[in-house]
């Protein structure tokens, strides 16, 4: 039997950071009887970083809420194996898996706070759960509360508390136990985009304060960029694709995350545009090339460049400079003139200077 | 009859009611409390699986709660007779009123448990709680509005119920209503015992309502 005290000491003995915090083996989740099989999760094996915030993406009923789940047991898998700070979560027994859960953090899309219970109290949830004394526990939540600015909220309920502060609400209970692994389940999705940014905001700077890492899942795009620095894509229960957030999202390899992409803003195009595009050339058309900048070429101004080798004929259609996983990217969707000498020169310039580019199409 | 002599007849059954009421709906609540909350927690993937006693402990509840109370009182006069040591009287009337309390109240119970968000017994799981902590701290917390009201409803309902246990002497307001009221012409004792049974139900709804409205916290405005 693991107590919690003998996982926490496993914890501390093991400085190693390079060490990962969570492993997952081939690991898969059915649900239902054997005539009628559901596979939620379908031999992951995915690694998440200690000390990262790794990000999981997919669509609704992709399999990301199970595979979070399998972490802290809260679901347990068909086969496979899921260590986590070096603990195998299948091999736990039920004392095990809470003295596991007391050390992985868990925040949800819902919140799940007791209506019951204040701000305050409901922070001290969790602490009253480990079996500390009221003195104890007042020298806790203070300091939490005001980590996550709520501070002068102490004595309010939930429902007085608007959706972002229930979710600070919800933060600072699952650090009450002092975590190394913080679960975060959707807990951006019932939030307006202000709300969200300041949330991610508060799980950046905790990440980087308390050496906590952070699995999250969503289906929103815009959260992994903004905080993620590695990134899955599930889909039908299986990885597809993952990496760093930079990588898959200046590269991305499979059409379940090109369409993910396609949400955010910068690499889609107008409507309007759209509709006219050809697939083949006529004469007289324009040619329609995404230019992406990143890196080395992100910094350079070669857009006025482009416009001096190619010749004054350029028009800018889309475009929008945004920050993924700390890194400038851009993108400019441009169009000139299909013929051949302007097409030479343009794959020179190309060529020399290292962007990467896209056909898109032609238009007339 | 003279109006001290309504009155000695109306207060005497009064204490009689507020006896029995008092009582079973304790005793029974006391009891039906932790049955209701098997009932919550004991399904399939619940907190403690056990689907077959909880079908078994169901169809039991559903068994008591369909027999018409009067027939209960009959029925079990044996059982009275053990517990009170008479089958009459005001304190054997305690018996069936408790039969009749536990899967009523066990019912209430379970409904108020089920309203509870799903999410918040996930939370604490999550968290490392036990199933009893998960019960104590997170399920009664929350219910507890609910099951105050569910309380409150019981005692109404044990207020009418009492009415029906004259017919094995256990007196009460019911029982004079029905013998001075109706089986003596007496028309003003049948509405003196109304008026005092409705400012009675009114007052224990009033003060339910109150109380369970202090602690449920969840439509406060700051």
């Amino acid at each position: 039997m693991i107590l919690p005290t003998v996982a926490a000491d496993a914890v501390s003995q093991k400085t190693a950071d390079s060490a990962p915090m969570v492993i997952f083996e081939n690991v898969t989740k059915r649900y239902g009887d054997a005539a009628k099989p559901f596979t939620a999760v379908d031999g992951v094996d995915l690694t998440v970083d200690h000390g990262a915030i790794t990000g999981i993406i997919g669509r609704s009923g992709a399999g990301k809420s199970t595979l979070v789940r399998l972490v802290n047991g809260l679901e347990k898998m068909t086969s496979g194996k899921v260590m986590v700070d070096g603990t195998d979560v299948g091999g736990l027994n039920d004392a095990g898996l809470r003295g596991l859960r007391r050390q992985v953090g868990m925040i949800f899309q819902h919140f799940n706070l007791l209506s019951s219970r204040t701000a305050f109290d409901n922070v001290a949830l969790p602490l009253e759960i480990a079996g500390l004394d009221r003195a104890a526990i007042r020298a806790k939540v203070g300091p939490l509360l005001e980590l996550v600015g709520l501070d002068d909220k102490a004595a309010r309920y939930p429902s007085e508390l608007s959706g972002g502060q229930k979710q600070r609400v919800g933060i600072a209970r699952a650090l009450a136990t002092s975590p190394k692994l913080l679960l975060s389940d959707e807990a951006t999705s019932a939030l307006d985009p202000e709300t969200t940014q300041s949330i991610l905001s508060l799980l950046k700077q905790i990440n980087a304060e308390l050496d906590l890492t952070v699995l999250l899942i969503t289906h929103e795009m815009e959260v992994v960029k903004a905080i993620a620095s590695h990134v899955a894509v599930i889909d039908q229960g299986r990885i597809v694709e993952d990496g760093p957030t930079f990588d898959v999202f200046t590269a991305p390899k499979h059409e379940t995350t090109r369409i993910l992409l396609a949400s955010t803003s910068g690499a889609s195009l107008p409507e309007w545009l759209r509709s006219g595009l050809k697939a083949e050339p006529s004469a007289g058309d324009r040619i329609l090339v995404r230019l992406t900048f990143f890196g080395a070429t992100a910094f350079q101004p070669l857009t006025a460049r482009l416009v001096t080798e190619i010749g004054g004929d350029v028009n800018i259609l889309a475009g929008a400079i945004e920050e993924i996983a700390g890194e400038p990217f851009g993108t400019l969707v441009v169009a000139y003139p299909a013929t051949p000498g302007v097409l030479d020169r343009a794959a020179r310039f190309y060529a020399e200077t290292g962007l990467s580019t896209e056909v898109l199409g032609y238009v007339a | 009859m003279s109006p001290d002599m309504l009155f000695m007849l109306l207060w005497k059954s009064l204490l009689q009611t507020l006896h029995m009421v008092a009582a079973s709906g304790l005793i029974g609540s006391a009891i039906g409390l932790p049955i209701g909350i098997f009932l919550a927690t004991s399904g399939k993937d619940e907190l403690f699986p056990a689907p077959m006693l909880n079908y078994v402990v169901g169809l039991v509840v559903n068994a008591a709660r369909s027999t018409p109370f009067i027939i209960l009182v009959v029925a079990i006069i044996p059982f009275t007779r053990l517990l009170a040591g008479t089958s009459i009287g005001t304190t054997a009337a305690i018996v069936p009123l408790t039969i009749a309390t536990i899967p009523f109240f066990a019912r209430l119970v379970e409904a108020a448990i089920r309203e509870i968000d799903k999410g918040l017994i996930e939370a604490a799981r999550a968290m490392g709680a036990t199933p009893m902590q998960i019960v104590f701290k997170v399920l009664l917390a929350e219910a507890r509005p609910a099951i105050l009201l569910a309380f409150t409803m019981t005692i109404v309902s044990l207020i009418g119920y009492s009415a029906m246990v004259g017919a094995v002497g256990g007196g009460g307001l019911g029982d004079l209503g029905i013998r001075y009221g109706y089986q003596r012409f007496m028309p003003d004792v049948m509405l003196a015992v109304v008026v005092v049974l409705i400012v009675l139900v009114q007052l224990v709804q009033s003060a339910g309502d109150t109380l369970a409205r202090r602690f449920d916290k969840r439509n406060r405005k700051s």
